[in-house]
């Protein structure tokens, strides 16, 4: 005859696999901590010396002057991240509503497939496709193109260097592609079917079921959607580097070169020798740091709401 | 019998390869009440489903045969799916309003469909549907509240009202009740026999003697079959089939 465990033993085994996964599990929440506590400790000679108010406002970054004001970077991050929020998102929900709504189901997992590879190409790849590939084309074909046409706004003045917000912005758009789409497909596959026969029930068209039925009841994930594909590209930081050709002044046309926070300190990190310069980038970093954090816990609520 | 609204003549209908609805030729007649009732996959939803070509909407879902409205095929290829779906209403068994919209939104979501806009209409309409589905005193002042706010019974009442509002012909409704608690069910069931007036009712139901209570004609499905299909009274008292007398009986089912 088989003996039963004795039950203290199966608690024993309880009592072992609960304390690994609780260790694994606040090992994690340690690591975040000890984080955002570096960056603090790091950046604590930047905010003595100018202050956190004035080192956010000064917007004179120049490491051979020891100026050290954040505006230019802080800058740089807000406009190419919206700019290619602008892009993303709408071609995002378009490809999600495409693939979940309207194509066939082994067309849908083929593209879907390849819309999600897209999350898996290195950052590094994004870059060196845009130096040899997407800068030149823009360089000779779009921007020339934007120049002529649209260049008495001041978004689209100044020479066509390629490099420069708008490259950033694109090439971080196709990044934040497959983020967005992927949220965005799984937000409308929570709606139950019933909402969009009763619409169709009631007359509705494919168009018009997918407003009344699908968009309309999505708003909230969609916004999640958004918000997380804007923290991916807010610190998003080898592709950007790359190509946004890093130098870090606030101008209105997208055509200049710029600098994000995380493309500045991955530049200048290696060169940085004197301390105030180490302790101004971990401040940038802190910063970056808080500001995607926050975004990124705002998407996650909006999309845990959804579900 | 009058001229028949609705008629089905040799439907078929599959779920990819499954077969579930095996050439039904069945009529309604204008202003009755027809109870579709028999055992779970029989095919009495589907059958529903077909008639306003709800059906195919499901992914591999199919249908083959003609159902005849007025008149015309609705399975014609030349005929918009669309079209069709505004002339036959439809309430589901579970309550759906719409959630991000009120209880007047939703009221009126096929009219917006149908392209009224008029404000002095949409109201008009609202207050007449929800009158006719008997949730108008319950509801009419808070109009801008979510659907979704009201109760289970409520919101079934709402569905209806909501199908009401293009003023179809025919209504189909997928048991309409079996979500529902006893007294929202008996208002649904009285509403039902008020609705013959102005329309066709088509009905699936589990529940026998809400067949009993509210239709004129009785239609019993077994397995993709239609077994039997008659005046309610006798498919009830003296079926023809040993099938159906063996369900009405609780036998099997």
């Amino acid at each position: 005859m088989i003996k039963p465990p004795k039950r203290k033993d199966v608690r024993r085994a309880d009592r072992v696999f609960f304390g690994v996964i609780r260790s694994l599990s606040a090992l994690i929440v340690l690591a975040l901590v000890s984080m955002g506590l570096f960056l603090f400790d790091a950046s604590e000679l930047a905010i003595k010396k100018n202050g956190f108010v004035s080192f956010i406002l000064s917007s004179e970054w120049d490491p051979v002057q020891d100026a050290y004001g954040a505006l230019p970077v802080i800058f740089g991050t807000v406009v190419s991240s919206l700019l290619s929020l602008l892009i993303a998102f709408p071609l995002s929900v378009g490809i999600a509503l495409f693939l979940n709504e309207i194509a066939p189901a082994k067309l849908a997992r083929v593209t879907g497939f390849l819309v999600e590879m897209l999350a898996a190409i290195p950052s590094v790849i994004y870059g060196l496709w845009g130096i040899f590939v997407l800068l030149p084309w823009l360089r000779v074909h779009v921007q020339p193109f934007l120049i002529s046409k649209l260049g008495f706004l001041p978004l689209f003045q100044g020479p066509a260097y390629g490099v420069g917000m708008f490259s950033a912005g694109l090439i971080l758009s196709l990044m934040i592609l497959p983020t967005i789409s992927s949220i965005a497909r799984e937000v409308f596959a929570a709606i139950p079917r019933i909402q969009r026969e009763s619409a169709l029930a009631l007359g509705a068209t494919r168009w018009e079921m997918i407003k009344l039925a699908v968009l309309k009841s999505s708003k909230g994930g969609l916004f999640g959607a958004m918000m997380l594909g804007l923290g991916r590209a807010l610190g998003e930081t080898m592709a950007v580097t790359m190509v946004i050709g890093n130098r870090a002044q606030i101008v209105s046309s997208l055509f200049a070169p710029a600098q994000t926070m995380a493309s500045v300190i991955a530049n200048e990190y290696a060169e940085a020798t004197s301390d105030i310069h180490l302790s101004s980038l971990a401040l940038v970093g802190l910063l970056l740091f808080l500001v995607t954090f926050v975004t990124s816990s705002i998407a996650r609520i909006l999309i845990w709401r959804v579900k | 019998m009058s001229e028949s609204i609705l008629k089905a003549e040799n439907l078929n209908a599959w779920f990819g390869p499954v077969q579930a609805l095996k050439n039904i030729d069945l009529e309604f007649s204008p202003h009755s009440v027809t109870a579709l009732i028999g055992p779970s996959g029989c095919g009495k939803s589907t059958f529903v489903r077909c008639l306003n070509r709800l059906h195919e909407e499901v992914p591999g879902a199919t249908a083959q045969g003609k159902v005849i409205l007025q008149g015309k095929n609705i399975y014609d290829v030349a005929v918009d799916p669309v079209l069709i779906r505004r002339k036959i209403g439809m309430v589901f068994q579970k309550p759906n309003p719409f959630p991000s919209l009120s209880i007047m939104e939703n009221v009126v979501a096929g009219l917006k469909l149908a392209g009224i806009r008029r404000k002095s209409i949409l109201m008009e309409v609202t207050e007449r549907s929800l009158k006719q589905a008997a949730l108008w005193d319950e509801v009419k002042d808070k109009l801008n509240q979510p659907g979704t706010s009201l109760s289970g019974g409520q919101q079934q009442r709402l569905c209806i009202a909501r199908a009401l509002a293009v003023e179809p012909p025919i209504l189909l409704m997928d048991e309409p009740t079996s979500a529902l608690d006893p007294i929202s069910t008996a208002k649904i069931e009285e509403l039902v026999v008020q609705l013959k007036k102005n329309m066709t009712v088509i009905m699936v139901t589990h529940n026998m003697q809400q067949a009993a209570r509210i239709s004129d004609k009785t239609a019993f499905f077994l397995l993709g079959d239609l077994v039997e299909f008659g005046e309610t009274s006798s498919v009830f008292t003296v079926p023809r089939e040993k099938r159906t007398e063996q369900y009405i009986t609780g036998k099997f089912g």
